[in-house]
């Protein structure tokens, strides 16, 4: 990916990210996210109805890759069932740990396709794919 | 000054990241490798040339401390550092002699191994937690702390000096208060010890906890000082090897005498040894040089900061070598990652003081703390770095 671009996506999404702000609704799912290996502080929570992801939000402190990851994580999964979201975080994971992954699952997420040259920081690109997944399970 | 005795301060490396843990002169290395290469071997029960070398060399570390911070070298506990040595105080002594509704005087500036431990023990006991107001500075003065004592108060535990405000506790004038109305002082050193002269006995401390690896010692060692008439109270954590006098069938036993009584099993050697090292080679410098050669770092980077109306400075008053800051729209952790790309390493974060955002307002910040080998020119290098702050996302991204 041209590193241009790739700058432009995550600062966009750093900068103005996407569905920050939590809100009053019992009927949302919540999961506090405070990574071990750093200092980013977010909390999140999230809607499913019919087995479809209505609504992700999420606020709190974190830095530039964590938070562009995390808007760029709700941007990609709104709308999606259950399933197709699962095989887009596990993708998406795959390829932050170097594994085989399909990247055209992942649209703008690839963006972080070469995050493990940086390994202090691959747990701040993951931060939301551990949230929602910690969230599905809780709605197991 | 003496950094041809760091073989890690390379040239353009600056090292801001002390109050995390200092780098280690060659001299600590070498004694340590000496007692793995020339005379491993056991304490106490060797007969063996090496380990009555061993021996004199661990034991004598206890002397090098009490010179060190004056204070009784028989008093003087080694421990795994300075939150093992505040868990031995909350744990070993305070759940004995603290009962239900007794007032514990702490602050929000403290480092969570001054802080989580009463809260456990609040949970056990019932004791009360009560934390004194920081000035607007964020400093704690010992007139805010007067004003919290109460009869119920027995115990006032606080940092001599703090790690993310640096602040310079006024202990001598604390301790004395403390004496007059029998409440327990302890003293929590980690940030002063390796940065200033301290006295335990003319201080009138009841406790005092630091690390090794904060003051040029290895990591895996610390000390915790008490009068002994206190220490001769406190219970063992940990029971073993090396600290029972004897132990029989009919389950009586006996506990060899202070300080080895809380040194069970074989303790951390090399580390004390390397410790013992250190603290000799801090002394020769002297601990008032240091202090001096910090104070002014200190206040040649906040001269030099002057000219960034974009850099927020949270301590400008205290007299140590720590300054926290943040750069206007720039989260903590995106602005050291940022330095480091300037060879320059410093810590963002919370720093360990958790409760300290409810006083600050701002719950992360970046922390540079200085010690004695860092220079005039590492500033430079770090003013250097800031200003090619505008291109920060080019460079971390």
């Amino acid at each position: 990916m041209d590193e241009n671009l790739r700058r432009e996506i995550i600062l966009d999404n750093y900068q103005d990210p996407m569905n920050r702000g939590l809100i009053e609704d019992s009927s949302y799912v919540r999961e506090r996210m405070n990574s071990e290996s750093c200092i980013d502080d977010l909390d999140f929570m999230m809607k499913i109805e019919d087995g479809k992801i209505q609504d992700i939000r999420f606020d709190g402190e974190a830095c530039a890759i964590s938070t562009s990851a995390t808007s760029i994580m709700i941007r990609k999964l709104m709308g999606l069932t259950v399933e197709e979201a699962r095989k887009i975080l596990e993708n998406y994971q795959n390829m932050i740990y170097e594994k085989e992954y399909d990247s055209e699952l992942l649209g703008e997420l690839n963006v972080y396709d070469t995050i493990h040259k940086q390994p202090n920081r691959m747990n701040c690109a993951l931060l939301p794919s551990v949230a929602v997944k910690k969230m599905l399970e809780k709605l197991k | 000054m003496n950094r041809e005795d760091f073989p890690m301060l390379q040239e353009g490396f600056v090292f801001f990241d002390n109050g995390a843990t200092t780098l280690k002169p060659k001299c600590v290395v070498d004694a340590m490798k000496r007692y793995y290469e020339e005379h491993t071997s056991n304490i106490h029960r060797g007969d063996y040339d090496a380990a009555v070398k061993t021996n004199a060399l661990y034991d004598g570390v206890r002397k090098i401390v009490s010179q060190f911070v004056n204070c009784d070298p028989n008093c003087v506990i080694y421990t795994s550092g300075a939150t093992h040595s505040l868990n031995m105080v909350v744990f070993g002594y305070m759940r004995k002699h603290l009962k239900k509704g007794d007032e514990v005087l702490l602050n929000k500036a403290e480092h969570a191994s001054n802080i989580l431990p009463w809260i456990k023990l609040q949970e056990e006991i019932g004791i009360v937690l009560k934390y004194v107001p920081l000035d607007e500075n964020y400093e704690c003065s010992f007139e805010s702390i007067e004003k919290c004592v109460t009869d119920k108060t027995k115990v006032i535990s606080l940092a001599q000096v703090t790690n993310v405000i640096g602040d310079v506790r006024d202990v001598t004038r604390i301790g004395k208060f403390c004496r007059e109305h029998h409440i327990l002082f302890n003293v929590d050193g980690a940030q002063s010890v390796p940065h200033m002269k301290v006295d335990f006995e003319n201080s009138d401390m009841d406790f005092l906890s630091f690390s090794g690896h904060k003051m040029c010692g290895p990591t895996g060692v610390g000390v915790l000082i008490g009068r002994r008439e206190l220490l001769e109270e406190m219970e063992p954590l940990c029971y073993g090897g090396g600290m029972n006098a004897f132990f029989e069938e009919d389950n009586s036993y006996e506990l060899k005498e202070i300080p080895v009584r809380f040194e069970a099993g074989t303790p951390p050697i090399a580390e004390v040894i390397g410790l013992g090292e250190a603290i000799t080679y801090l002394m020769n410098i002297g601990m008032e040089r240091i202090h001096e050669q910090e104070v002014s770092l200190k206040k040649y980077l906040l001269e030099k900061l002057k000219e960034f109306d974009d850099i927020t400075v949270y301590n400008q008053n205290p007299n140590s070598g720590i300054v926290s800051l943040n750069l206007e729209g720039v989260f903590a952790q995106d602005f050291s990652i940022f330095l480091n790309h300037f060879h320059i390493a410093v810590r963002a974060g919370n720093h360990c003081a958790k409760l300290l955002k409810d006083e600050m307002d701002v719950k992360n910040t970046v922390r540079i703390s200085m010690y004695f080998y860092n220079t005039f020119e590492d500033i430079d290098q770090f003013i250097d770095a800031l200003r090619h702050r505008s291109e920060i996302f080019q460079i971390i991204l």
